[in-house]
């Protein structure tokens, strides 16, 4: 199994009435809230807790993509992914999230991640969401009545710009261009693997089933929530005939290890209620535009992620919040606990890559530290080898010899220092 | 108080055509939401003159929208609806949505409509007194904007008995998203630029609590609109005033008519 270090990149000094005084983390946050200042201390604290991360042992690193949005301050994640393509070595570098649909031409997505995996050495990971109605919809002002059809065209757009041998035209319903022209072009042959996050419609499990993508079920709400999601995606898959690969699909989970279960939730429960009680108090006005959510995905009822969790928060903010850990939207405990909790998960669910929280809401970098360390110690270790002898990962950055690989400063380093 | 339905052909697909009462014919474009139901409205309408609405495309009863791209395709489309409506030279009443396209029909083809009135019409905006987002509503009351009669606006789009609440959904949905397609994210279709190509006599009827598009836009569509306008204030009437005050709107429809 694929284990990642995702970071969302919260805004850590949302007001303790935030809740009670503000309409959402989203879309018409205040920007009074933001404090420059405070920005720079966050941005260069979460670069370095992601360097961390790959220092540590994980697999992959993680950032995504959000807009007017007080708990992801990575309108451009390819800023942040750019640095870590630089100050690492090891891990994966996964995009989880440029939201193709956003940018005119597409062409701009193709390039910045053949930048990225030119970079890191063949070591991105492409993640396209098609991004929530408040990052697109509302904050970015797209027309939700063809988003979908939008953002299909646009991934498409940026397949065929990394694998054509010569300039192109592209004579789309959205996009319509004389030449295109990818410079330059991604290390990996065909292409970085490609992952979609997606909630629940029946439309992302057949893109991915389809085009053999990864699907990768981002819930904040923990492995309960991911399940009906994940199997649905494994019911599209049967329904095609194609093989269960887990190394198919991803999962995120937030997670709090300590010695022990009391003391995770001691330790934790601060950062955790600062997350589900500000971070997702968002408006549900926001979540349902017109075309966003499509008629199959209403035919089955399976409504809305974003809906879901905006109506789960709010229910939240009124309940006791030990749920946040007896639910499971946060797993914690020993490292024994925790590696058995995951281990047993990841089986049933039948995913193999495992998309970490270790940080969220206002964790201090100290506590942040600690929870990556344990982790990387003591429960690493334990799960590491889940399906790695029966399948093949065929969806994992493939890289370029270390032995090339280029290191920052080498050249103008002695001149320089 | 059931109407006359029928179907014509269009070239973007079958088109419902809902119809009722004798004397002048005078064609009726709905807004938001369409017409799931007949309404009272164009039912007191009817006692003086002939009714025809045709369902425009993606609403309830009309062609899917999915083709449609620009503003070109919808104009097009629309006019298409009017003339299978065999409605050429007659009366035409948009109402919200409706009226931003009937308002586009009057501009592009002159004399196709005799006389036009548009109720609270969609399709300027001003970031002094900006148009109200229809869409970020709260979902316990996503209609309650549009109307003073929230509890009998709700009943009117609720699912009658003995049919699928799943179709319903649908039905509604592809209404939203229609509306969407022409209105997202603004409202603001560029129809001012087209405005002072309609030279028909124009009535803008406007309720005094719209909430969604202020009073004042009526002013704006007069002070547009080549031909000669007048603008009726309904009293006690929100952004649906025909809904609101079916009587009411009537009786200045009516009267302007003649």
């Amino acid at each position: 199994m694929k284990v990642l270090w995702f970071h969302l990149m919260p805004y850590q000094e949302l007001p303790d009435d935030f809740k009670q005084k503000h309409n959402s983390v989203w879309v018409d946050i205040d920007p009074k809230l933001f404090d420059p200042v405070k920005g720079h201390t966050l941005y260069n604290e979460y670069i370095d807790e992601l360097v961390y991360a790959d220092k540590a042992g994980f697999d992959g690193i993680c950032v995504n993509e959000h807009h007017s949005n007080g708990y992801g301050l990575m309108p451009s994640p390819n800023l942040i992914a750019s640095t870590l393509a630089r100050e690492t070595k090891n891990a994966a570098v996964c995009v989880m999230g440029n939201s193709v649909a956003l940018y005119n031409p597409p062409l701009r997505v193709a390039e910045e991640m053949a930048m990225l995996d030119c970079i890191s050495g063949g070591r991105l990971i492409a993640g396209f969401p098609v991004g929530t109605p408040m990052d697109t919809c509302y904050a970015y002002g797209q027309n939700p009545s063809n988003l979908r059809e939008r953002y299909y065209e646009g991934i498409d757009f940026v397949m065929k710009a990394w694998h054509a041998d010569k300039p192109f035209s592209y004579n789309g319903r959205y996009n319509q261009q004389r030449y295109v022209n990818c410079w330059p072009r991604p290390i990996q042959k065909p292409n970085p693997p490609v992952w979609i996050p997606g909630g629940g419609s029946v439309e992302t499990w057949d893109l991915c089933a389809r085009n053999s993508f990864v699907y990768a079920n981002l819930s904040y709400f923990g492995h309960q929530a991911s399940r009906t999601s994940i199997a649905g995606f494994w019911n599209a898959m049967k329904e095609r005939k194609k093989e269960p690969n887990p190394f198919q699909s991803a999962f995120l989970q937030f997670v709090g290890v300590a010695e022990s279960r009391k003391e995770a939730i001691d330790l934790y429960r601060e950062s955790a209620e600062y997350f589900y009680h500000r971070c997702l108090h968002t408006d549900p006005s926001y979540a349902n535009p017109p075309g966003y959510t499509t008629e199959a995905t209403i035919r089955q009822r399976v409504g809305s992620q974003v809906l879901q969790a905006a109506e789960a928060s709010r229910r939240k903010v009124r309940q006791d919040t030990s749920d946040i850990f007896d639910a499971g939207h946060v797993v914690v405990g020993s490292p024994d606990e925790v590696a058995e909790k995951l281990r047993t998960v990841c089986k049933d669910m039948n995913v193999g890559h495992l998309m970490l929280l270790l940080h969220y809401g206002n964790m201090s970098a100290q506590l942040c530290r600690y929870n990556t360390d344990l982790f990387a110690k003591k429960v690493l270790p334990q799960i590491r080898d889940l399906f790695e002898n029966e399948w093949e990962d065929k969806w994992w950055p493939t890289g370029m010899p270390a032995a090339n690989q280029a290191a920052p400063r080498m050249q103008m380093g002695a001149a320089a220092e | 108080m059931s109407p006359r339905e029928y179907f014509v052909d269009t070239p973007a697909g079958r088109t419902r055509v809902w119809e009722k009462g004798r004397g002048k014919t005078v064609g009726y474009f709905a807004g938001v939401g369409g017409l799931p139901k007949w309404t009272p409205f164009l039912d007191k309408l009817s006692e003086t003159r002939r009714v025809v609405a045709p369902s425009l495309p993606g609403f309830p009863g009309g062609a899917s929208s999915e083709p449609l791209d620009s503003m070109l395709d919808w104009v097009l489309a629309v006019g298409d609806v009017f003339d299978a409506a065999s409605l050429d030279g007659s009366d035409l009443i948009g109402a919200s949505i409706g009226g931003a396209l009937a308002a586009e029909v009057t501009a592009i083809w002159p004399g196709a409509v005799r006389k036009l009135v548009l109720i609270a019409p969609f399709g300027l905006f001003d970031d002094k007194e900006p148009v109200a987002d229809i869409f970020a509503q709260q979902p316990s009351n996503p209609t309650g904007i549009l109307t003073t009669k929230p509890d009998a606006l709700r009943d009117f789009f609720a699912v009658p008995q003995g049919r699928d609440p799943g179709d319903w959904e649908i039905q509604a949905l592809r209404a939203n998203v229609a509306s969407a397609a022409i209105l997202w994210p603004l409202g603001d279709t560029r129809v001012a630029r087209r405005l002072p190509r309609i030279t028909a006599e124009t009535l803008l009827v406007w309720g005094d609590s719209d909430k969604v598009i202020p009073p004042s836009y009526a002013k704006k569509f007069a002070a547009g609109i080549a031909g000669k306008t007048k603008v009726q204030t309904i009293k006690g009437a929100g952004h649906m005033a025909e809904f609101d005050q079916p009587n009411a709107v009537a009786k200045a429809v009516s009267a302007f008519l003649g």
